[in-house]
C-alpha cells in the first residue's frame, strides 16, 4: 500500500475532500473510514465545532461544513492533527447475511453472466453467495451499496442499453462492482438476484440497512423461502440484524 | 372556520414543493441534501413572517399556486418577484395586487394568488408557524426521486390540503424589509474556486471556462444546470471518468462531451465525474433562480476571498431581518425600521474589515 501523504481539496468554501489515493483499494478505504470515526469522535466529545457532516467514498472523505463557523485554512490544520491519530489498520463494519434468491425470474441477467464469463449459473451463484462484499459507498439513490469484492471473472461492462426500470432490490453488478437498487430505477448493471428485504427506508433509524465500511454476504434461499421472507419482511416480521463481530475472523487487513 | 388549519390547493402552480433548509447528515447513505435552490429568498421569507430561518416554505417555481385559507387568519409573506395577489372571501371577484417582500394577514376564505415568477425560476411563501408534516430524516424538505419529506414526497396537486400549524396568527401583516434584498446581490460573473479535480483539465478548458460565456441549458431543474458553451476538455493523461468521490452544491462537473453541469440542491452526494471547480456558497442562491437561457461568466476566486464574501453577505442579511419592522401602513416606508437598519450596518462594519458601501438602502 502507498502510505503517500493525503491531498486536501477544496469543494468550493463549503467542503473539503481528504483524497488518500486514486485508486479502489481496500487499505486506501481503511484510511478513508479511520479518519472519519476519528473525526466523529473528535465531535462526540464537542470538538471540531462546524463541521456538519463526513461523507466516505472509495479512496476519499468529503468534509462539509459551515463557512460562517470554521474556515478551511483552520479546518486542513484540525484535519491534520486529527489524521495523526487516525487509524488505518482495519475496515470494522458491521457483518450482515442477506438472504437472496438467484431465481431465474428472479436474475434476469445471469444466463448472460454465465455465458459471457464461461462458467455455469451455478457457479456465478456459488461465487457470488463465496464472497465477502465490502460497502466502499452509498449513493446514486439513497441506500444504494457500492460493494466491491467481486471475483475479477465475474466483472463485466455495464449493459449497452440501460434499462429503465430495474426491480426493486434487485443486486446487479458491473465491472469490479456488486450492488443491491433499494427502489425501482433505471440502471445498466446486470441483474443476477434479488433479495427480500428493503435496504432504504426513510422511516427508519438509520434510513439504510448499509454502512460504508460493512461486509455483505449473501445467503442463497429458494423461490419459496424467498416469497415466505419477502411476506414477512413486508409485514414488518422479519427483521435483519446484523451478526455478531468475531474478531478473530477475516478481520486481518487484505 | 371548522377542522384543523390548512391551506388549499386550488391551483398547483408548475412545480410548487415544500422545502426547508435541506436534510443534513445522511449523505453517507446517499439522500441528497435537497432544500431551497435560493435559501436566502426562503429565510427572509420567514424572517418577514417572523419564523425561525430553517423552517420549512413552498418553493414556487416558474409559476405558483392559487391556495384558500381553512384557518382563522394566516401570516404570509412571498420572497421572490412573482405576480402576487389576494383575494379577499368578502370579495372574492376581485385580486388585490399584494406586495412580495412583505408580510400580509389573510382570514378564512381568502385567497392567495400567485401566478408567474419574475426575475428568475423560484420564489417562496412562508407562513407563520409552518406546516404541519411530518419530518423525514429530520427535514421537510421535498425530495422528489425518492417521494421524501414535503407533502408526500411530490410537487403539490390541485385538491391537496396543505396542514397549518398556527390556526390563528400573532404577526399584523405589515411587516417589511428595511431595503430591497437583492439590491445588495453581486451581479456580474459567478464566483468559483478552482478544484477539486482542476488539474485533470487543458489549459484550454480552464481559458474557456474563464473566457467565455455559458448559457443555462433547457435541462436546467433543482438537481443541476446543464450549460452550452465551448467544451472544456479534459487532459487525455486524466480522461474523463474518475473513481467516485464526494459531491458538494455549486460543483461543476464535467462529464466526457466537455459540456460543464453545475450541481444544485437535489444533486446527488457523490459522482464520478471530474470536477473542474466549485462555485463560492455566496453565488448559490443567485444560481438557484437561474432560468434555461441564461448567460453566464464565471471568474476565480481563492477560498479565503469565497469565505470573505460569505461574511460580508451574512451581514448584509443579518442586517436585512434585525431591520424588519412594522409597516406605518401598507406600501409606506417606515423610517425607523430603515434607521435601525442603518444603525445594524454601522455595527457590522466596525466588525467586519468591509469597504463602505453605498447601495445598500434606498
Amino acid at each position: 500500500m502507498k502510505n503517500c501523504e493525503p491531498r486536501f481539496l477544496s469543494l468550493g468554501d463549503t467542503a473539503l475532500t481528504v483524497e488518500f489515493g486514486r485508486s479502489i483499494e481496500r487499505p486506501l478505504f481503511a484510511r478513508v473510514i479511520g479518519l472519519r470515526q476519528a473525526i466523529e469522535a473528535e465531535r462526540a466529545a464537542g470538538g471540531l465545532s462546524g463541521i456538519i457532516e463526513t461523507v466516505p467514498a472509495f479512496r476519499s472523505l468529503t468534509v462539509h461544513y459551515d463557512p460562517l463557523i470554521l474556515g478551511q485554512e483552520a479546518l486542513v490544520g484540525q484535519l491534520r492533527a486529527v489524521l495523526a491519530t487516525a487509524g488505518t489498520e482495519t475496515v470494522s463494519g458491521r457483518r450482515w447475511q442477506v438472504p437472496a434468491c438467484f431465481d431465474e425470474a428472479l436474475a434476469p441477467d445471469l444466463g448472460y453472466v454465465a455465458e459471457q464469463s464461461g462458467l455455469a449459473a451455478e457457479t456465478v451463484v456459488a461465487d457470488l453467495a463465496g464472497t465477502d462484499f465490502l460497502v466502499y459507498m452509498l449513493g446514486f439513490l439513497p441506500g444504494f451499496p457500492y460493494m466491491g469484492g467481486l471475483p475479477g471473472r465475474l466483472s463485466l461492462p455495464r449493459r449497452a442499453e440501460p434499462r429503465l426500470k430495474v426491480p426493486a432490490r434487485s443486486i446487479a453488478i458491473a465491472n469490479e462492482m456488486c450492488a443491491i437498487y433499494p427502489v425501482i430505477s433505471p440502471g445498466g448493471w446486470h441483474l443476477v438476484g434479488q433479495i427480500p428485504i428493503e435496504i432504504f427506508d426513510p422511516a427508519s433509524t438509520p434510513p439504510a440497512l448499509l454502512a460504508p465500511g460493512d461486509t455483505v454476504r449473501f445467503l442463497p434461499v429458494d423461490r419459496a423461502e424467498f416469497d415466505a421472507l419477502r411476506r414477512d419482511a413486508t409485514d414488518g416480521r422479519f427483521r435483519l440484524v446484523p451478526k455478531p463481530t468475531q474478531p478473530d475472523e477475516s478481520e486481518a487487513p487484505p | 372556520m371548522t377542522g384543523s388549519p390548512a391551506l388549499m390547493v386550488i391551483r398547483a402552480g408548475a412545480m410548487t414543493t415544500v422545502q426547508d433548509d435541506g436534510r443534513y447528515g445522511f449523505q453517507d447513505l446517499g439522500v441528497p441534501v435537497s432544500g431551497a435552490a435560493d435559501g436566502e429568498a426562503l429565510r427572509l421569507g420567514n424572517a418577514l413572517v417572523g419564523n425561525p430561518r430553517n423552517l420549512a416554505g413552498l418553493e414556487i417555481r416558474l409559476s405558483g399556486p392559487v391556495l384558500r385559507v381553512a384557518a382563522n387568519r394566516v401570516h404570509l409573506a412571498l420572497a421572490g418577484t412573482a405576480d402576487f395577489g389576494i383575494r379577499r372571501h368578502s370579495d372574492p371577484q376581485v385580486t388585490l395586487p399584494a406586495e412580495p417582500w412583505r408580510s400580509h394577514l389573510l382570514e378564512d376564505g381568502d385567497e392567495v394568488v400567485i401566478g408567474s415568477v419574475r426575475e428568475g425560476a423560484v420564489a417562496y411563501l412562508a407562513v407563520e408557524g409552518g406546516f404541519a408534516l411530518p419530518a423525514v430524516l429530520g427535514s421537510l424538505a421535498t425530495y422528489g426521486r425518492s417521494a421524501i419529506g414535503g407533502l408526500e414526497g411530490r410537487p403539490l396537486r390541485v385538491g391537496d390540503r396543505l396542514p397549518l400549524v398556527c390556526d390563528d396568527a400573532l404577526g399584523s401583516g405589515n411587516r417589511i424589509l428595511p431595503t430591497d434584498p437583492r439590491g445588495d446581490e453581486p451581479g456580474g460573473a459567478i464566483r468559483v474556486i478552482p478544484g477539486p479535480q482542476d488539474d485533470h483539465f487543458l489549459p484550454t478548458a480552464w481559458e474557456a471556462l474563464l473566457g467565455a460565456e455559458y448559457v443555462v441549458s433547457g435541462n436546467a431543474d433543482r438537481m443541476g444546470l446543464r450549460l452550452d458553451g465551448p467544451a472544456l476538455r479534459h487532459d487525455p493523461g486524466f480522461g474523463s471518468d474518475i473513481v467516485s468521490d464526494g459531491l458538494a452544491t455549486g460543483c461543476i462537473q464535467v462529464p466526457g462531451n466537455g459540456q460543464p453541469i453545475i450541481l444544485l440542491c437535489d444533486r446527488q452526494t457523490v459522482g464520478g465525474y471530474p470536477k473542474i471547480a466549485t462555485v463560492a456558497s455566496v453565488d448559490l442562491p443567485r444560481l438557484g433562480r437561474l432560468l434555461p437561457g441564461a448567460r453566464l461568466r464565471f471568474a476565480v476566486v481563492t477560498v479565503a476571498e469565497a469565505e470573505r464574501l460569505r461574511r460580508q453577505r451574512e451581514a448584509f442579511l443579518s442586517g436585512l431581518v434585525s431591520g424588519i419592522a412594522e409597516a406605518a401602513a401598507p406600501g409606506e416606508i417606515d423610517l425607523e425600521a430603515l434607521y435601525a437598519f442603518n444603525l445594524i450596518s454601522g455595527i457590522i462594519d466596525a466588525f467586519e474589515p468591509v469597504p463602505p458601501r453605498h447601495d445598500e438602502g434606498p
